[in-house]
């Protein structure tokens, strides 16, 4: 793992008219590091790695990701984004385009890649998410987990070097979740620098290097997980951690 | 989750309907009351005409079909006709579809001074009659823009629909979950390559029907340009009447070729729309 961040934010501010979304946020992710943010619903968490690839504006505060400073109107925003993948809750596939036009389009469209090698490199990430034989279906047609296993390998085709996962499991029917990490798992083994918010505490403890709790907009712990699980400085978290891992 | 639980889910079994309504609900029995009606108009209709001493010449009305002469079979002059009033349709629905895309996407642009534009561009031209339209089209527009009657009538035709087509595509657009947009963004595509890729190809499946709807409105409303002589169905069938006095015949027989096409262009878009289904 590299020294270098890849991104870094320093006192970022949100405002939803007048709700106060983030405060005086500040967060560095080194290059290959693995992030998992953590915190109550409202807390902020969506807000924040929504801010990374642009899909949410700050309303002041700097923000560069890896190398681009992001900011409202920037004219870097696309270029910025085909290095930053993202995976929503809700999949998000486009359910007019089959398995293979979904992986495909962004390569073909935006990278201008040529088809062959777009369908190539869409197979080898299918394969990498252990559906391969899903290639001609419609989303509709797939489970949850084949989905969202879908929408990351969609995300891998662009090839970026960031990951932001917006609870990516937590619209999936509990035996479908596994499937899912253990992709994702896979995915951190390869080095990707990865951004997870997720609840899945047991993931959590296997590929974090850095968990992130947050409340309120704030970013109130900043831990590696041995003491991030076993001694951590504020009640809030204690709390929080004493209540999701009851279940 | 127990059996007992389901039914209370559920409810009480819905009671079915009496018999009366059952009977009423039933395809022949529609068919037979639809039947039913349509000849006591028609009935109606010719009664009502042979007391006022009309005198009934269908047999002169094949001739405005079809005929067979020395060189075959020849279309008559109201088939003929016919081609014009489709090609006249087909243009201007394709222009008013351009022209309604442009106005949505304006209206959707979220540039105030875009949204300005299109709601006052669509005020306007709802509450101006269409025949109206049609006559500053031809009298004034045309003299100054140098417009013939067919070009006036396009115009008139596409601009008056494209309002009611900018309204099916925003709704189609707006249906489009945001969560597609998002997906469309986070793979780097520009506004424009996720509405061309991701966001249009999933609004025209729900724009379909109402757009059937808006082409059969177009049709009839072509009916119009009548009034300013354009060579068209409506058109042709006055001339003849001017002609042969038939007018019972003739406007019978226009209307029923309307409603025939207009039957055979629904029965297409069924088809696509099942079509589309299956994919999905
Ligand atoms: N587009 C928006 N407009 C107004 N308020 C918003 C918007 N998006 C988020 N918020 C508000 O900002 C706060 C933080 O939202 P966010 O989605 O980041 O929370 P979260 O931590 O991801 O919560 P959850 O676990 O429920 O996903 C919430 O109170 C939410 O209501
Ligand atoms: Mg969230």
């Amino acid at each position: 793992m590299s020294s270098q961040p890849i991104i870094e934010a320093r006192n970022l501010d949100k405002f939803f008219g007048k709700f106060h979304a983030l405060k005086d946020v500040s967060i560095s992710v080194r290059q290959g590091e693995r992030v998992v943010v953590c915190g109550p619903s409202g807390s902020g968490k969506s807000t924040l790695i929504r801010c990374f690839n642009a899909l949410e504006s700050h309303s002041s505060g700097t923000l560069v990701v890896d190398g681009i400073e992001v900011f409202e109107g920037s004219k870097d925003v696309r270029r910025l984004r085909q290095e930053v993948g993202m995976v929503f809750q809700q999949f998000n596939l486009f359910p007019h385009l089959t398995v293979l036009q979904n992986l495909m389009i962004g390569p073909m469209k935006v990278r201008k890649v040529s088809r062959d090698q777009a369908e190539e490199t869409a197979r080898k990430y299918l394969d990498r998410v252990h559906i391969p034989e899903q290639a001609e279906k419609y989303p509709a047609q797939l489970s949850g987990g084949q989905q969202q296993r879908v929408a990351i390998a969609r995300s891998l085709c662009m090839e970026t070097r960031i990951m932001l996962f917006d609870e990516p499991t937590s619209a999936l029917d509990p035996e479908m979740i596994n499937e899912v990490l253990d992709v994702m798992v896979e995915l951190a083994e390869t080095g990707m620098t990865m951004v997870v918010v997720t609840h899945e505490m047991g993931f959590a403890r296997k590929v974090a290097d850095t968990m992130v709790f947050m409340e309120e907009g704030r970013i109130v712990e900043v831990a590696p997980p041995e003491q991030f699980f076993t001694a951590p400085s504020s009640d809030r978290c204690r709390m929080f951690l004493a209540q999701i891992l009851e279940h | 989750m127990t059996s007992s639980e389901t039914v209370d889910l559920r409810g009480p079994p819905i009671p079915k309907p009496p018999v009366h309504q059952q009977l009423l609900n039933s395809v022949p029995v529609a068919v037979a009351i639809y039947a039913g009606v349509i000849g006591v108009i028609v009935y109606g209709s010719f009664v009502g005409a042979q007391n006022m001493g009309y005198n009934w010449q269908w047999y002169r009305v094949l001739q405005y079909l079809y005929s067979f002469t020395d060189d075959g079979f020849q279309w008559g002059e109201i088939m003929l006709a016919l081609p014009a009033t489709i090609q006249l349709s087909v243009l201007s629905f394709a222009l008013a579809t351009v022209l309604g895309l442009f106005v949505a996407l304006l209206r959707l642009s979220g540039l105030v001074v875009g949204s300005a534009v299109a709601v006052g561009l669509l005020e306007l031209i709802r509450n101006i009659p269409l025949l109206v339209l049609l006559y500053l089209f031809y009298y004034v527009m045309g003299p100054i823009f140098g417009l013939d009657r067919y070009v006036a009538s396009i115009l008139t035709l596409a601009v008056f629909h494209s309002v009611l087509i900018s309204e099916i595509f925003r709704a189609g657009i707006n249906s489009v979950a945001i969560g597609q947009w998002e997906a469309a963004k986070s793979i780097g595509m520009s506004t424009g390559q996720a509405y061309r890729y991701i966001i249009l190809p999933q609004a025209v499946r729900i724009m379909l029907p109402p757009m059937a709807g808006e082409m059969v409105h177009l049709i009839k409303s072509s009916a119009i340009v009548s009034v300013i002589a354009v060579a068209e169905l409506t058109t042709i069938g006055r001339n003849i009447i001017s002609e042969t006095y038939m007018s019972f015949e003739i406007w019978f027989t226009v209307a029923v070729i309307y409603l025939v096409v207009i039957l055979i262009l629904s029965i297409g878009v069924s088809f696509l729309e099942r079509k589309y289904a299956v994919d999905q």
